[in-house]
């Protein structure tokens, strides 16, 4: 099991708190919204994470404005 | 002349193409006693959880754009159905939404094979254990699918939706929204609609041709679907081929593997004449008209993904930039308009193009273009930021003489001819 980061574009606005928690895994595009670094394709939608960062990712999760962040369990493949 | 046969574009008669009509087979504007005729009779509720097996050796494939395998897919929302602590219902929603303005297949799929339709959602949500079941069409295309319900036995408790008239109303999501909410916006998915779909039931959004598939290869067999096409895209699929006049608007029923030129030519066009063909629609990407198969799998050099089936034809005196700025710029526009990356990247992506396109000589202007779709690519509730950063990529290879020409200053028709 793995732990992703998701993030729902129909919620967030893009203020980037997030990026500033995250810092290693979250970048922000020309318009403020989280890029997740390093990352292609769907993976900048469920983000996997390191374990190291769980426990800023669960920080995000709580303080986004938004509510648009949550952390959900993904077998891997 | 039927109104069916006024409104959509002619059957046509196949006379001297390899591929026999199997879809259509039972003629313009097939009623039920027609279907039967043609068909056999078959009760559709009798089918049970077999059909996924049939379905999953006929190797069939989604005909509305993703080309996943149904089996798969159905499979994953049985298997939902079955677990969890609140079991509920699967649904099956028979989806004829194509908001893409160059795909016209579904639409005279409904039109004229109806009953065939109905068929594999019936069979479809029994061997799902008795799933509800809805028809999600455009307004133009229910009272079709009204009366052939009424002309059945069975089949009373479909229930029909309107779809509206946007590129996005056909994202699975966005079907199940609307029947939830009336809203054809798609919506985050956490979850998969197999887990949680509609009122959080496992639902399964099907292509109307897909259905028709199903109930060819419910009465037939999987051995019958694979004798046309090839062994990696087994089967038969509608295409909606459009192009330069005189050529007509037409839908076909082309083998698996088909040759791009091939189709061209059985629709009237001379491969020779054309500078590039759109595959897949707005969401698919540029290919040059000769060399490529029509294929969900296979090497992109020599294959060419058809996704919904939308086949567009470029003449070689028409500029293939300003022709996909056009397109990105409706895309942009068709934006939902709640992902943040898809909201403002999509129009810096169009707004670029036509700068392009407008004559502007900024060498820049080309590697922003590639920037802004890589930006935004994976970044939405669905797949609209990648569907079209792909067709802007596939202009920037496709057309790169022309990209260069613009960006010194001149518009150089593909076949030399200054614009
Ligand atoms: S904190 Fe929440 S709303 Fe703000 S940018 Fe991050 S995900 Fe978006
Ligand atoms: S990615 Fe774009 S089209 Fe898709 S839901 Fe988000 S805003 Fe709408």
């Amino acid at each position: 099991m793995k732990t992703q980061l998701h993030i729902d574009w129909t919620s967030c606005d893009g203020r980037g708190l997030c990026a500033e928690l995250l810092p290693g895994v979250l970048d922000r595009d020309d318009w403020g919204y989280p890029v997740a670094r390093g990352k292609a394709g769907r993976e900048r939608t469920d983000v996997p994470l390191r374990d190291a960062d769980l426990e800023a990712a669960q920080e995000a999760v709580v303080l986004c404005p938004k509510l648009a962040l949550s952390l959900h369990e993904r077998k891997v493949q | 002349m039927s109104q069916a046969n006024d409104t959509y574009p002619p059957v046509p008669m196949q006379e001297g193409t390899r591929q026999e009509p199997r879809l259509l087979a039972a003629g313009p504007d097939a009623g039920w006693a027609q279907h039967l005729d043609t068909f056999g009779t078959w009760e559709p509720h009798t089918a049970g959880p077999g059909l996924l097996e049939e379905l999953a050796a006929a190797g069939l494939t989604g005909r509305g754009g993703a080309a996943f395998e149904t089996w798969r897919k159905a499979t994953a929302a049985a298997g939902s159905g079955r677990k969890g602590m609140f079991p509920g219902r699967p649904v099956v929603v028979a989806n004829g939404a194509e908001g893409e303005q160059l795909s016209f297949k579904d639409r005279t799929l409904l039109a004229h094979a109806p009953h065939l339709v109905l068929d594999g959602l019936m069979a479809l949500a029994e061997a799902l254990g008795g799933a509800s079941t809805y028809v999600y069409a455009p307004a133009a295309g229910l009272p079709r699918v009204q009366q052939a319900i009424s002309e059945r036995p069975r089949g009373k408790r479909i229930r029909l939706v309107q779809s509206p008239e946007t590129f996005i109303s056909g994202e699975s999501s966005a079907v199940v929204n609307m029947i939830a909410h009336g809203s054809a916006v798609p919506t985050d998915q956490r979850r998969r609609l197999s887990e949680s779909g509609l009122n959080g039931r496992p639902t399964l959004v099907v292509n109307v041709e897909t259905l028709a598939q199903v109930a060819l290869i419910a009465r037939y067999g999987a051995p019958w679907f694979r004798h046309a096409g090839t062994p990696t895209d087994p089967g038969t699929r509608l295409v909606s081929v459009s192009g330069p006049a005189p050529a007509r608007d037409v839908v076909l029923e082309v083998p698996g593997g088909a040759q791009l030129s091939a189709v061209l030519e059985e629709a009237g066009m001379d491969p020779a004449a054309l500078s590039a063909v759109l595959v897949g629609g707005y969401h698919g990407r540029w290919v040059r008209p000769a060399g490529h198969a029509l294929s969900p799998v296979g090497p992109p050099a020599r294959t060419a993904r058809p996704g919904a089936g939308v086949i567009h034809a470029l003449d070689l005196q028409a500029c293939g930039i300003q022709a996909t700025a056009r397109m990105v710029s409706y895309l942009a526009d068709q934006s939902a308009r709640q992902c943040g990356p898809c909201m403002f990247g999509l129009p810096a992506m169009a707004s670029v193009l036509n700068r392009i396109a407008g004559g502007e000589t900024n060498h820049r202007l080309a590697s922003e273009l590639d920037r802004l779709g890589k930006l935004v690519t994976g970044r939405g509730a669905c797949r609209h930021p990648e569907g079209t950063t792909g067709l802007v990529s596939s202009a920037l290879e496709v057309f790169a003489p022309d990209f260069r020409a613009h960006l010194s200053g001149y518009c150089t028709g593909p076949g030399g001819a200054a614009a």
